[in-house]
């Protein structure tokens, strides 16, 4: 089997379906690969390097079309490159089969068993062919990059000798794939870095990729089954743009990655937003071609407002490295399919059948829809109330039982008192509370010093000398002296001991 | 110097005391903690010595400093894998201590003059204080042998063990019971008697712990040398020595407590002993996987590749006095710009924190030391771990197996790592007597021979290229 690949004919698009690595990909999958001459220039692939990985270089975009059995491609065919194709080819690429209905008719007419790489179902098993995955990853990084160069400062805080630099804050709108790569993008360069989301389930996703997550305090979830946002209610939009505003005359740079699918870009940043931004602040709009995020921005232009915000609606698409990723998404779906030798469209197929938009002449959108993830079961609300009351239970039962000891060792010392004399329980009272003192203090002794603590322990019970000293006597002769005696030279060896060789390691002790 | 001169200087003693364990409570204040205890221990001998009642002081001098060479020269002597042996040596001479102050003080005429219920008191005092005293002094003396390796280490059992310290025990409330009442000084055969059969319990009680309860074993005697202390503040109703002894107990119990729970083991059970001889039967569970041995070159090139490497030190590095070459090869490895650290599991060795005085001894910074608790969450993003001489303490059994006799204690979590290095002398199990599952887990490589002689071969690959 054939796959070809022609050159992307539109001025605006730098990127092309396959790179020298995902050639020799798909040779290894054991299909033969032909690419348009100078196919590649844009995204900075010769046709000599395409020669080398075992591509076959030919001159015509009609001859790629009219030899191939498999197409790739990177943009949505044009009218004419449609009519190129034979009947039955199978065609790989972005389609936006919402928009594009009149395009979808021509391809059934035509027979064409189009892909859209855009309508790929967001399931685990696919997220190695999502497209829209790896695109957004791209443009989050590069949107910052972007933002960067038209920010005229550090993105990072810096204390230097010629002062004192505070680091940008930016702000991202949407935390999809796009929005946390920005994220991480901003945060490794230094930034302060702020997300907002309407999903509350991404906000965990958000802290890790270090931003701080913004909410309003209206209770309300935007996700939804097919993992893109809904449209919220009206007072959550309300607080949403209070939110908005404020922060916008705080930060230094927003980025906004806000879509919905087959809709027009919501408007997040409205003109009074843009208003009060401060002068050199910038602007990325990711959604700049789908009407933008931004009310001011222009699709495909960089401009400066009268108020000096940046605002930018076209980016650079990094065309080597989206290329390299495009291709490999191509290369995995191709695998997918059974390579060339076990080569199968299947309509059952969860992914071909909901991706695979035209097929046998007919039209095959939009797609039974397919939950992302199965359903959660809402966590049952915890019920404040009751883990009050279950918490004031346990005191209450921790109180009782304590009370229950308190009892027991009082009557315990009443009964003592009455039989003991007063000396024996005023040292009584002394020893009770030296063992409440040693019992706070060791707990705080740290893990490593513990055999200190035990030399230290050991020498201080040496203190039993002070029996022995008690008990000396003048006279040598009798028991009780010669004993005392001996008490005094073992506890005076602990004492003596014990406290040396704990000097001795602590002093090993270093940083 | 009057008896409230005295009475003070004993309140100071005590205020420096508590100061000096508290001054363990970090590393940057330990040492004026113990500058604290010694100037404690000062004060409370000389206000004892120069005190009202004190007599003998020719006696004194001279026990004090004969005494004090032979501290030193034992202090300066042991090495540092010693050191639980010195601990458990040094304990036993504060329940000798205690049992001769109570012998004696019950032949000091003086006492004698008390009545009654006074009377009573006093003799139960003397009585528990010897009985305490001579459990400490036998018990800590088969510590030292089982440390010393004088003694076989492993638990001795026989059947009627309990039954038999249960008698004796009661054999001694009855002697005590005909202590306190028998007049004057007859009832000394009767205290004679019970020191006799205390010091059996003792020596019975520590035999039947096995070695791998050390480090709980010690920590009790420690205990049990504070309460004797304590016991010989009653009867001669002396306050300092209450207190003192008081801390020194609880100090002790604490350590215990805390052993104990590192151990996931009641303190009884252990007390009680006969731990590590049910264990080998219970483990039921088969374990899958095969032992797979790597070479000194091999380990080496493993270390180079590697970015974060954790050291697991255990008693067999002590054994091994492997902590000299392993610093050197961290300070290799550290060159190399690898992380190093070192991981201790609360009853690694024979003594609470004995690691930590090995590793501090061959200067390896205390603040690439960590504990048990802070270093298991990194263990999933460290690329090698090598176990030097430990086994049960990086048992996944003890996690994973209910059937295992040690389940359910806190481990380090070693096979989490990319890749395990077990540094053993052969496959035999560790004291708790558990097969241990890591060693066949496919992560995990064995390095067999003795832990120095290996780090040393592993230093030479590492130091040639």
């Amino acid at each position: 089997m054939i796959v070809g690949i022609p050159s992307e004919i539109s001025a605006n698009e730098a990127r092309v379906a396959a790179t020298p690595q995902t050639v020799k990909r798909l040779l290894k999958q054991g299909f033969e690969v032909i690419i348009q001459s100078n196919a590649g220039l844009k995204a900075n692939f010769s046709d000599a390097q395409f020669q080398n990985a075992g591509a076959q270089i030919v001159k015509d975009a009609s001859d790629v079309f009219s030899k191939s059995s498999i197409i790739l491609k990177v943009k949505e065919p044009s009218v004419e490159e449609i009519d190129m194709m034979l009947s039955g080819t199978v065609l790989l690429s972005y389609l936006w089969p919402a928009q594009n209905q009149p395009l979808l008719q021509k391809l059934a007419d035509k027979n064409i068993s189009a892909i859209a790489m855009d309508a790929i179902p967001r399931i685990s098993r696919a997220q190695k062919m999502d497209v829209l995955s790896s695109m957004a990853n791209i443009a989050g990084y590069r949107a910052v990059i972007e933002s960067a160069f038209y920010f005229g400062r550090f993105l990072n805080g810096q204390i230097t000798a010629a002062g004192k630099v505070e680091p940008a804050k930016v702000l991202v709108i949407g935390a999809g794939v796009a929005g946390l790569a920005a994220i991480g993008a901003a945060n490794s360069l230094g930034a302060i870095v702020r997300a907002f989301d309407t999903r509350k389930e991404v906000a965990e996703q958000i802290q890790s990729m270090g931003a701080q997550f913004l909410t309003v305090e209206i209770n309300e979830d935007g996700a939804t089954d097919s993992g893109y946002s809904k449209e919220m209610s009206k007072e959550f939009i309300d607080a949403e743009m209070a939110l908005f505003e404020a922060q916008a005359a705080e930060v230094d740079i927003i980025i906004t990655t806000a879509q919905i699918p087959g809709r027009e870009a919501p408007k997040l940043i409205l003109a009074n937003h843009v208003a009060v931004m401060k002068s050199g602040s910038v602007i990325v709009d990711l959604a700049a071609s789908s009407g933008g995020n931004c009310v001011l921005t222009r699709n495909g232009e960089i401009f400066q407002t009268e108020n000096g915000v940046t605002i930018i609606g076209k980016l650079n698409q990094l065309p080597a490295q989206s290329s390299q990723l495009y291709g490999n998404n191509l290369c995995h779906l191709l695998e997918d399919m059974g390579k060339a030798e076990n080569w199968k469209i299947d309509m059952d197929d969860a992914i071909v059948s909901r991706a695979m938009v035209t097929h046998q002449g007919k039209i095959n959108w939009p797609p039974a829809p397919l939950p992302v993830s199965p359903a959660k079961p809402k966590a049952p609300e915890l019920n404040l109330e009751d883990s009050k009351e279950a918490i004031e239970q346990r005191n209450k039962s921790i109180g009782k039982s304590m009370l229950i000891k308190l009892a027991c060792i009082g009557l315990l010392l009443f009964g003592l008192g009455q039989v003991a004399p007063s000396e024996f329980m005023q040292h009584f009272t002394v020893f009770v509370l030296a063992v409440f003192i040693g019992w706070q203090v060791i707990w705080n002794v740290s893990h490593a010093l513990h055999t200190p603590l035990m030399a230290v322990t050991n020498a201080i019970s040496g203190i039993i000398i002070v029996g022995g000293l008690l008990q000396t006597k003048d006279t040598l002769g009798n028991l009780s002296n010669i004993l005392a005696f001996i008490a005094i030279f073992f506890a005076c060896i602990n004492i003596v001991g014990g406290f040396f060789v704990t000097h001795r390691m602590l002093k090993m002790f270093k940083k | 110097m009057t008896t409230g001169i005295q009475t003070a200087a004993y309140v100071f003693a005590s205020i420096l005391f508590i100061l000096s364990l508290g001054g363990l409570s970090s590393i940057e204040s330990s040492k004026r903690g113990v500058l604290y205890g010694i100037l404690g221990m000062l004060v409370a001998i000389i206000a004892t010595v120069f005190g009202e009642k004190a007599e003998g002081h020719v006696y004194i001098v001279v026990a004090i400093a004969s005494s004090s060479v032979v501290g030193i020269l034992l202090a300066k002597r042991v090495k540092m894998e010693a050191m639980p042996q010195l601990v458990a040596m040094l304990h036993s001479f504060v329940g000798l201590a205690a049992v001769l102050v109570g012998i004696g003080s019950y032949l000091d005429p003086e006492t004698k003059t008390l009545i009654n219920a006074e009377q009573s008191i006093h003799l139960t005092e003397v009585f528990i204080g010897v009985f305490i005293g001579a459990v400490t002094f036998t018990g800590s003396i088969v510590a030292w042998g089982k440390l010393e390796g004088k003694i076989m280490s492993k638990s001795l059992l026989f059947k009627g063990r309990h039954a038999l310290n249960i008698s004796l025990a009661i054999i001694c409330i009855v002697l005590g019971v005909l202590f306190v009442r028998a007049a004057d000084v007859y009832g000394i055969n009767y205290l004679i008697v019970m020191t006799a059969i205390a010091g059996l319990i003792g020596f019975l009680l520590v035999m039947s712990i096995g070695g791998a309860d050390m480090p709980v074993v010690v920590s009790m005697l420690n205990s049990y040398s504070g309460w004797a202390a304590s016991a010989a503040g009653f009867m001669l109703g002396n306050d300092l020595l209450i207190i003192t002894g008081a801390l020194v107990g609880s100090s002790g119990a604490i350590l215990s407590i805390i052993m104990c729970k590192a151990m996931n083991r009641s303190f009884i059970s252990v007390i009680l002993g006969g731990f590590g001889t049910v264990a080998v039967s219970s483990g039921t569970s088969t374990i899958e996987g095969e032992v797979t041995a790597l070479n000194h070159e091999e380990v080496a090139e493993l270390l180079k590749d590697a970015k974060s490497v954790v050291i697991v030190p255990g008693y067999g590095m002590a054994v091994a006095k492997a902590q000299y070459p392993i610093y050197e090869m961290v300070k290799e490895l550290q060159k190399a710009g690898l992380m190093v650290r070192f991981a201790i599991h609360p009853v690694a060795g024979r003594l609470p924190g004995h690691m930590n005085v090995l590793l501090a001894e061959a200067n390896v910074p205390y603040d690439i030391v960590m504990e048990m608790d802070e270093i298991n969450d990194d263990m999933p993003s460290t690329d090698v771990v090598m176990v030097v001489g430990a086994n049960d303490i990086v048992n996944p059994g003890a996690e994973d197996d209910p059937s295992s006799p040690i389940y359910g204690m806190p481990v380090i979590k070693a096979w989490k790592a990319e890749k395990v290095i077990i540094m053993k002398r052969s496959m035999s199990a560790g004291y708790a007597g558990v097969e241990n599952p890591l060693f066949y887990k496919p992560n995990a490589e064995m390095l067999y021979g003795d832990a120095k002689d290996s780090i040393e071969r592993i230093l030479g690959f590492l130091r040639s290229k």
